[in-house]
């Protein structure tokens, strides 16, 4: 059988912060955020971003779990036993050996969103592997309201993959892909990834180039985002986090389609989750819980 | 007279020759990229085993998907009134029409004079269409048409968490390595995908009879779990379901 590549396999990563010492942290809390494509552990010193993991989610959450936390506190001496409190999320969160709690993801994004992005984001698009959620929260980082999908790929991480392996093109590389046309197309018409996917091959074969076929694609994943998006209400300012969020070929045309620009982001956009979570153990550690 | 029906629909193109009321001649050829070269190559195939002239072909009524592409047609028709016509000539007792295709699924209603009393289409979604089948047989390593004979040997119901089919993908696979038999996955898929389209058509109001047409109505698996989501209720699959629409087509045409 000819090999295929993995075009959809985007880079796993992790981080220690080079100047923090957890030994001197009064709290260490984790947070486990196991979704449905990727996992990731965050620990964090007395509300400070110390370690995290970045990977793919596996066929089990326990284990996914373990992966991701095991490579967070790789290299730092860290055990399990030194984590005061950890908090699991995410798609799999009941199934977080290690987490003393389990907290929504919902919760979580928007708490994870205010740490990341600063008190001012009012409107969080988490765009995932398996589903795609509008937020609105405070100031304190509390969800308001929410909009989710969680039924469709159209709009999430998955449909993209599928497009990247379709068009042999990297994950990471199909939203510039995208912007290297002089003019948008019409978007994809077709609602279902299983039909877009038909539809882009007969783009191709009418002699589109694929940067092409990525625009309509990348296009047509913007203005279905846009349309949950004013459901829920967006209000600057505008944060967007998960996996997509590193597509820009998604993000400027949301940002056209909304007329508001997104935030920078200072971190890894995959970590909104697991962020919140750790800062959930602290606020329960704060409270005197014990594990 | 002598008439033609032609449904470019997305997987395959069907051409009905009718002469007098009665089907003469039928042919069948993949749509592909090319619906117009389909559509062109189905309709000269069943003119030429109709042993007749394309002269001798008075009125060509086009219908499905790519209607459109069928440039010698005469006009289109709705697949839901070709759909309509054809089931009802050929089983009037129908009163509840279920078509299932590759990428698209409709219910109608009928009241007793096979006028459309009421129906429902998907076309947005692969979860309630034939392609989910296909999607899945691919993720079992299972030829398409094994999965519905497969599915009859189980008699466990596994409820599948995902709507979409790219996700039940991963759940099918996740199945797999728990283990879990050929036979129950493809009883699971199928229950998933009947789910969708018995929770249509109940929409739409379901009455006796009731027929199946369309290239799913070949698949017996799906026949089976459909009867049983709908408490049991018998369905009668015509015969070459995937040419009713092409049939009614030709019939409106001759009107």
């Amino acid at each position: 059988m000819a090999e295929q590549k993995e075009y959809w396999r985007w880079t796993e990563s992790r981080w220690t912060n080079p100047d923090l010492d957890w030994k001197n942290a009064k709290i260490i809390t984790a947070g486990v955020d196991v979704g449905s494509v990727s996992s990731q552990a965050v620990i964090m010193c007395d509300g400070q971003l110390y370690a995290y993991a970045n990977m793919r989610t596996g066929s089990n959450s326990p284990d996914s779990a373990w992966n991701a936390f095991n490579w967070a506190i790789e290299g730092t001496g860290l055990t399990v036993d030194d984590i005061h409190y950890t908090v699991g999320t995410g798609y799999g969160r009941v199934n977080v050996p290690m987490a003393n709690k389990a907290v929504t993801e919902i919760a979580c994004h928007a708490r994870g969103a205010n740490f990341m992005y600063g008190p001012t984001v009012r409107t969080v698009l988490d765009m995932g592997g398996q589903d795609c959620k509008a937020i609105t929260t405070d100031d304190k980082g509390k969800v308001q309201s929410f909009l989710m999908n969680d039924k469709c790929a159209a709009g999430t991480g998955r449909g993209m993959e599928v497009f990247a392996n379709l068009l042999s093109v990297s994950i990471n590389e199909v939203g510039d892909m995208s912007l290297k046309v002089d003019e948008d197309p019409p978007p994809v018409s077709s609602t279902c990834v299983v039909f877009a996917k038909a539809e882009a091959t007969g783009l191709l074969r009418a002699g589109w180039s694929t940067e092409k076929v990525l625009a309509a694609y990348c296009l047509a994943m913007a203005q279905r985002v846009v349309s949950l998006l004013e459901r829920n209400g967006v209000q600057p300012d505008f944060a967007i986090t998960g996996g997509i969020a590193k597509n820009a070929g998604v993000v400027t045309r949301l940002e056209k389609l909304l007329n508001l620009k997104a935030l920078a982001p200072k971190y890894d956009t995959q970590l909104a989750g697991a962020v919140g979570a750790a800062l959930f153990a602290k606020a329960l550690v704060e409270k005197g819980k014990k594990k | 007279m002598i008439t033609a029906g032609v449904d470019v629909g997305n997987k395959f193109t069907k051409v009905v020759v009718v002469k007098g009321g009665k089907v003469v001649s039928k042919a069948m050829t993949a749509t592909g990229f090319d619906p117009a070269g389909a559509a062109n190559e189905a309709y000269d195939k069943a003119v030429s085993e109709a042993g007749i002239a394309k002269g001798d072909v008075q009125k060509v009524f086009a219908t499905g998907a790519g209607a459109i592409e069928a440039k010698f047609a005469n006009d289109t028709v709705t697949v839901v009134s070709a759909d309509a016509k054809g089931a009802y000539t050929l089983f009037p007792a129908a009163r509840t029409v279920i078509d299932v295709g590759a990428e698209e699924g409709r219910a109608i209603r009928l009241n007793d004079q096979g006028k459309i009393a009421d129906f429902a289409v998907n076309e947005k979604c692969a979860a309630g269409a034939g392609s989910f089948t296909e999607s899945m047989a691919r993720a079992l390593e299972v030829p398409l048409e094994e999965m519905g004979p497969l599915a009859l040997k189980s008699d466990k119901t596994i409820p599948m968490n995902a709507q979409c089919v790219v996700f039940a993908e991963s759940e099918v696979v996740s199945l797999v390595h728990a283990k879990t038999s050929k036979e129950d996955i493809s009883k699971a898929v199928h229950d998933a995908i009947s789910g969708r389209v018995v929770s249509m058509a109940r929409r739409v109001g379901v009455e006796k009879e009731l027929v199946m047409i369309g290239g799913v109505g070949r698949n017996v698996g799906f026949v089976k779990c459909m009867e049983n989501g709908l408490d049991g209720m018998k369905a009668t699959v015509l015969d070459d379901p995937e040419y009713v629409s092409a049939i009614g087509a030709a019939l409106l045409a001759a009107e």
